[in-house]
């Protein structure tokens, strides 16, 4: 069993660019503390800035198996930590009967006949390494759910009844996300440690889409990359995230442009914003002014 | 893990700043708990303090936990980090402000501490005195005796939200719906393995959010402090109230209010809101309540109420253009404007003329009568 516990900043920043993802110094020493301290980290920010990712990339450069619980309303222990086989059960009940045997309830309720949903594999694992296991979109589980949560966050441990407690030898590596839809009850937040993963700067947006598109020419990941930093100055409903940036420079590439000009731009206008107010907005406030200050900025 | 080895900050422990630290976000306003202070002290061993942004990043992470209080944070931190280099050796602490919560169940709180009476509660519970007079009074004609009076009654008030089916399931009575297979399977060990008795499954219903967004503008004075006595009513009644004040500025101020102390809660909601009776930019505030709560999921299926008396200093059509934006998420949008109970009343402000399309509910509530009427049309 080993944890995987990073000795600097550095390293964890490093370990997770060697896997494609560009975090700066303030993700880099969450994620840090989160692996030393053995503690959730809680990840806030708008659509679309890679907070799922970072499970994913723990994951990859860990080498602990990835395991993802995504929240919905109404999401309860049967669907987050384990489950009886039911019509398995049924069977062996109807089997032993057969046989003339006398029914064991033991037999009934053991590991053989168990669903272990996401929550109980992240604590039940027997690998080398601890599990990555991410909590997805909290905010939309109900309060009845957090504090449940809560308790498995602390004390690593969950209590089957049929069949004890199941404690994790290593805790896994937790990860939880929220979109603010309403607030993460305090005690929760209090169990974790918490960073706001705000939208990267041009620099660092530049190295993402060259990371993540490798095939757009880099005249134009520039292009796009200043253009996204543009857009989001423009008060719109929904600022574009890394994510539609990536998007619109492999849309862009995909069309064969080298760099951006307004046709394009208007093509595909779609790839990056979402909302018709915001595309409006845009084209309102001028095409051609955002594709000359994009190239000049990116050059 | 880099050693404490560079000379200015090897004496001090990272217990001390840790400590010191969280002082100085106390007294800047910030909830800094005790454990997210010993958190800091640990991680502070882990990352070290060599460096400032090292230092900053692990206090982000481990004392912060909303993205509204960056900017107090960061001024925070400045101050405390620059005057640790300048070599102050004992950092001058600010005077640290001690909230207490109320939450003693008095004699104004007939119903008890208990909020889940509240929402199974029917419709609406309210306990009005005999004063019938007082019920209709506008509000702004209170004398201040009144005012008290009206308080009290007020916060006797008990909100319920309309229902929405839930995704929640629970053990049903009835022989239909759902199969409930954990306990049939239980029940059949009864029987030696035969499902004789199957159980079953049923949704339940849960109340919808309610978010109450409140003019705080100079031409709702008179009305003001007594909404916001109602809002505080609606956040201590029930689960899943938000309430906001919308002035120049936008400021929610739920947690403000969750106290059962009536006069603290809205004491404490007041020092929050620094914009009380300035000016109002409507369509500015709704933008802003959309784009930093209601779109991302805050107002989604839920009743919106607003406050106002449409009077807007900004352009009608930004106001209106929100108001769409808002009616599209929201399960029901609903407009409380004192002025609507004056004899002769048109919506000609403009701003109340470009909202009014978008308004599912067009009510008074300039009286107790006329809150009362409220609570019953936020509940259906």
């Amino acid at each position: 069993m080993v944890p995987l516990l990073p000795d600097t900043v550095a390293e964890v920043s490093k370990g997770l660019a060697d896997h494609e993802y560009l975090a700066d110094e303030g993700l880099a020493t969450s994620i840090f503390l989160a692996l030393r301290l053995q503690r959730p980290l809680l990840l806030e920010g708008e659509a679309g800035v890679g907070k799922t990712e970072v499970a994913k990339v723990l994951s990859r450069w860990t080498g602990g198996e990835l395991v993802r619980l995504q929240c919905y309303e109404g999401i309860d222990a049967s669907q987050a930590v384990y489950e009886w086989d039911y019509s398995r059960q049924l069977l062996h009940l109807r089997a032993v009967e057969a046989s003339h045997e006398r029914v064991d309830e033991d037999e009934l309720y053991s590991e053989r006949f168990l669903v272990k949903r996401p929550l109980l594999r992240a604590l039940a694992h027997d690998g080398a390494v601890p599990p990555v296991l991410l909590i997805d979109e909290i905010d939309r589980a109900d309060d009845e759910f957090e504090a449940f949560l809560l308790e498995i966050l602390s004390d690593w441990s969950i209590s089957v009844p049929e069949l004890g407690v199941v404690r994790a030898d290593v805790p896994p590596v937790v990860v939880l996300t929220s979109n603010r839809t309403r607030d993460v009850h305090d005690a929760l937040k209090r169990r974790c440690l918490y960073h706001w993963i705000a939208h990267p700067d041009f620099e660092r947006e530049l190295a993402i889409v060259r990371l993540r598109a490798p095939q757009v020419p880099e005249l134009l990941a520039r292009d796009v990359a200043a253009a996204a930093e543009a857009l989001r100055g423009l008060e719109l409903y929904k600022p574009p995230g890394v994510a539609e940036t990536i998007d619109w420079a492999e849309a862009l590439s995909t069309l064969g442009r080298a760099r951006l000009d307004e046709t394009a731009v208007d093509a595909t206008l779609g790839t990056i914003l979402k909302y018709r107010e915001d595309q409006e907005r845009v084209r309102a406030h001028g095409l051609g002014d955002l594709v000359r200050s994009a190239v000049a900025r990116g050059a | 893990m880099p050693e404490t080895t560079t000379e200015p900050v090897s004496e001090t422990a990272p217990e001390r700043i840790a400590v010191a630290f969280a002082r100085v976000l106390r007294g800047a306003g910030l909830e800094v708990p005790v454990g997210a202070t010993l958190t800091f002290t640990r991680a502070l061993g882990c990352v070290g303090l060599a460096s400032r942004s090292g230092v900053y990043w692990t206090g982000r992470a481990t004392m912060l936990n909303r993205p509204e209080d960056i900017a107090v944070f960061d001024r925070a931190f400045a101050v405390f980090w620059d005057r640790r280099e300048a070599g102050a050796d004992e950092i001058e602490l600010p005077p640290e402000e001690v909230v207490v919560a109320l939450d003693v169940p008095g004699a104004d709180d007939p119903v008890g501490p208990d909020d889940e009476v509240g929402v199974d509660a029917p419709v609406v519970t309210l306990r009005w005195s005999p004063t019938e007079i007082l019920r209709h009074r506008d509000f702004a004609l209170y004398t201040p005796d009144e005012f008290v009076e009206a308080r009290r009654l007020m916060s006797d008030l008990r909100l319920v939200g309309a229902a929405r089916p839930s995704r929640r399931r629970k053990r049903s009575q009835a022989r239909r719906g759902a199969p409930d297979l954990r306990r049939t399977v239980r029940r059949s060990m009864r029987a030696g393995g035969e499902p004789v008795e199957r159980a079953f499954l049923t949704t339940g219903e849960r109340t919808r959010r309610l978010v109450l967004l409140l003019d705080v503008s100079g031409s709702m004075e008179p009305y003001a402090r007594a909404f916001v006595r109602f809002l505080h009513a609606a956040v201590v009644s029930r689960s899943r109230v938000e309430a906001f004040a919308l002035g120049t500025r936008l400021t929610r101020v739920t947690r403000d209010l969750a106290s059962r102390d009536p006069d603290a809660a809205v004491h404490a909601a007041a020092r929050r809101v620094t914009d009380w009776s300035g000016g109002t930019r409507l369509g500015e505030g709704v933008r802003r309540f959309n784009d930093e709560w209601g779109i991302r999921g805050l107002a989604r299926g839920a009743v919106v109420v607003i406050f106002s008396d449409g009077w807007d200093r900004g352009e009608p059509e930004v106001l209106a253009e929100q108001m769409a934006r808002l009616q599209r998420v929201a399960y029901r949008i609903v407009w409380v404007n004192p002025l609507k109970a004056s004899p002769g009343y048109a919506p000609l402000a403009r701003g109340m003329a470009a909202a009014l399309p978008y308004v599912d509910e067009f009510v008074e509530g300039h009286s107790l009568a006329a809150l009362e009427q409220l609570a019953r049309v936020i509940s259906e």
